[in-house]
């Protein structure tokens, strides 16, 4: 699904900060992974580049066999519209528009009809428990109910992969619990390719494979299907 | 569209504060313009019909005192026009000039019905005066030429003046009457209407004021209707020709530009004329320039409204807007936003205008010397109206371009990191 070939990441500030140093990687389809670093390590970069946010300067990337480089504005909007869910830290939702509208603005992008996806919208609110809140503002939802809202907008356009920058940072560790169960979920039931950048041990070890970053290198990769990824044991606090 | 317009009527609505003001410095921008242009207009009409109803090409000559030594006499001496200077003037200049008359004032004297009476001035003319100024007759005729060849006592009076020579009964019965004019009778053939434009004099024939008055040769002033000097340096050189005959006449220099006066309208209205187009071309500046401040208003808003949804539209992006869908959206609400209240401004300054128009557009001011209107119908052309506005939307447009280019552009990444 993601095939990446020495990705090198530069920064051209005051200082040249060299972030990615030749990062290869290959994530298989249907896979729950976690990037784990310190912050700085570079693994927000990462995740920019694996969804199209950011460009690279040199190395190979190829999503689902399409190779990601140099691609226009216009291009790049589309493939991250057909192809990527994105969760974000800080949930990102259109604080003037309501829960349903934020669902539906994909939609809108892709020139779906305005009822069909307010209904498709309303349907994926209701899977996530939100049915009710459907015409509140973000400002009006809860942390976690916010997270809801923007997971039932990356899915809504049943992306090849999902991809979430600390999805729980934001989040109380109750909360936290749920948004990684309902991940989970959806890697177990419905085979979606999630990546998870996280700093926090608990919550990278709720996935099923653990990729270390530090300092723009890829450390070790842990497999962790148990779940029983030192330093946090089966029963170990998320948070 | 129905998508495009529900998103903008959500980001307004969101928005009460930029919209409004974005809205104001539309509205007022062009509400401003047409307020001025139409008070512009006002005064122009104004001036211009003051000026209706009087005769171009007119020429009044008026004696002066001579400037400078001629011919051994000194200067400083003042000369009186006479009779022989209507003669020339009719018979020398016959190419240019079409009718000659004069016009001799008397002292006061008093004019007297019965036992009512009233003092005036009495204007002795010829039967041109009414082309040079407007006379308006009521009932009756102006003097005519028999009036002037046999020294016919007539007689044409004011409304007003009638009215008070006969104050009992309809002041049209006067006409045909004989009244007297200190111990003379004359006749009244017409009444005039009062324009209440200063004062009004009784009219009667130059000759007839001449002999029964004793003035001898005196001719007052000259008047003359002329035709042929199409533009100013014909005009100048007529009047340098013409001067310098009537100077002759009086053994004064014939340059000598003091002896006699001038006054000519067509140049008079020349000059008006182009002061009137400073004056509109002053206001079509400031008017522009309230424009611009209009526009700047609305591309600084831009901005501002660009920079605070940066990170609006890096969220947008990341789920899958093209740049070209952010910069449509943001064009349009712009053009939505500046032609809804720039209609506003536009209906509030033609409401301002005609409001003028009520207020000040049909009242006369007493001006010292009489009363006039020096505003009139200070409206504008609707087609202005919308042009201006037009220009204000479409310009505005261009000015938020700009930023709304480079909000399209940046990349999702640096927009979702703003702020």
């Amino acid at each position: 699904m993601i095939h990446l070939e020495n990705i090198n990441k530069t920064y051209y500030g005051a200082q040249p900060l060299h972030v990615l140093k030749g990062i290869s990687l290959d994530i298989n389809e249907g896979e729950f992974v976690s990037i784990m670093g310190a912050s700085g390590s570079g693994k927000s970069t990462l995740l920019n580049i694996l969804g199209i946010l950011d460009n690279y300067d040199s190395g190979l990337y190829t999503l689902a066999g399409v190779p990601i480089k140099d691609l226009s504005e216009s291009k790049a909007a589309v493939y991250r519209n057909k192809m990527i869910g994105f969760i974000f830290q800080s949930f990102n939702l259109i604080g003037f528009k309501t829960a349903v509208e934020n669902v539906e603005l994909p939609l809108y992008y892709q020139g779906v009809g305005k009822r069909k996806r307010h209904n498709l919208a309303m349907e994926y609110l209701d899977r996530l428990g939100l049915k009710d809140w459907w015409h509140h503002y973000p400002n009006e939802l809860s942390g976690g109910q916010r997270q809801r809202v923007a997971i039932a907008r990356a899915l809504i356009t049943q992306p090849q992969i999902i991809l979430a920058d600390e999805p729980t940072g934001a989040l109380d560790s109750k909360t936290s619990v749920e948004v990684m169960q309902l991940l989970k979920s959806l890697n177990a039931d419905e085979h979606i390719t999630i990546v998870v950048v996280t700093h926090e041990s608990g919550v990278a070890n709720e996935t099923n494979k653990i990729i270390h970053i530090k300092d723009g290198i890829i450390g070790n990769i842990e497999e962790n299907l148990d779940h029983n990824s030192s330093p946090f044991g089966i029963n170990g606090m998320m948070k | 569209m129905n998508d495009i317009l529900s998103e903008i009527w959500a980001t307004a609505r969101n928005n009460k504060l930029r919209t409004i003001l974005t809205g104001f410095a539309v509205a007022w921008g062009i509400f401003m313009l047409i307020t001025l242009l139409g008070a512009g207009n006002g005064l122009i009409n104004g001036i211009t019909q003051q000026t209706e109803g009087r005769f171009n090409n007119t020429m009044v000559v008026y004696g002066g005192t001579t400037s400078q030594p001629y011919n051994g006499l000194k200067e400083g001496r003042y000369i009186r026009l006479k009779n022989s200077d209507i003669a020339i003037t009719g018979s020398e200049f016959s190419g240019i000039v079409d009718e000659v008359g004069a016009m001799l004032y008397t002292s006061n004297l008093t004019i007297s019905n019965g036992q009512h009476y009233l003092t005036t001035w009495i204007a002795g003319v010829g039967p041109n005066h009414n082309k040079i100024n407007k006379v308006e007759m009521l009932v009756g005729r102006f003097i005519n030429k028999i009036d002037i060849d046999e020294h016919r006592k007539v007689l044409i009076l004011s409304n007003k003046q009638a009215q008070e020579l006969n104050p009992d009964g309809d002041y049209k019965s006067l006409l045909g009457k004989w009244v007297k004019v200190n111990a003379f009778a004359f006749r009244v053939v017409g009444i005039f209407k009062d324009d209440e434009n200063g004062r009004a004099d009784a009219f009667s024939a130059y000759s007839t004021i001449q002999t029964i008055f004793g003035r001898g040769d005196d001719a007052g002033r000259i008047e003359f209707t002329f035709h042929g000097l199409p533009d100013e340096e014909s005009n100048e050189a007529f009047e340098n020709i013409y001067r310098a005959r009537i100077n002759a006449n009086h053994q004064a220099a014939p340059e000598d530009r003091s002896a006699i006066w001038l006054w000519n309208r067509f140049t008079d209205n020349l000059q008006m004329q182009s002061g009137m187009d400073i004056i509109r071309t002053f206001l079509w500046i400031v008017g522009l320039f309230t424009l611009l401040s209009g526009i700047v208003g609305v591309g600084n808003i831009m901005l501002i409204t660009v920079k605070e949804r940066t990170r609006e539209f890096g969220i947008r992006k990341a789920i899958g807007a093209r740049p070209w869908s952010i910069l449509k959206m943001i064009i349009i609400e712009s053009v939505i936003i500046t032609t809804f209240f720039g209609y506003i401004g536009m209906v509030l300054g033609v409401v301002a205008t005609e409001v003028m128009d009520r207020q000040f557009g049909h009242s006369e001011y007493d001006m010292g010397w009489g009363s006039e209107s020096i505003f009139v119908n200070p409206t504008v052309d609707i087609a202005i109206c919308i042009e201006a506005t037009i220009v204000l939307v479409v310009a505005g447009t261009i000015a938020g371009l700009i930023p709304s280019i480079k909000a399209a552009r940046i990349r999702p990444i640096n927009a979702l990191n703003s702020n």
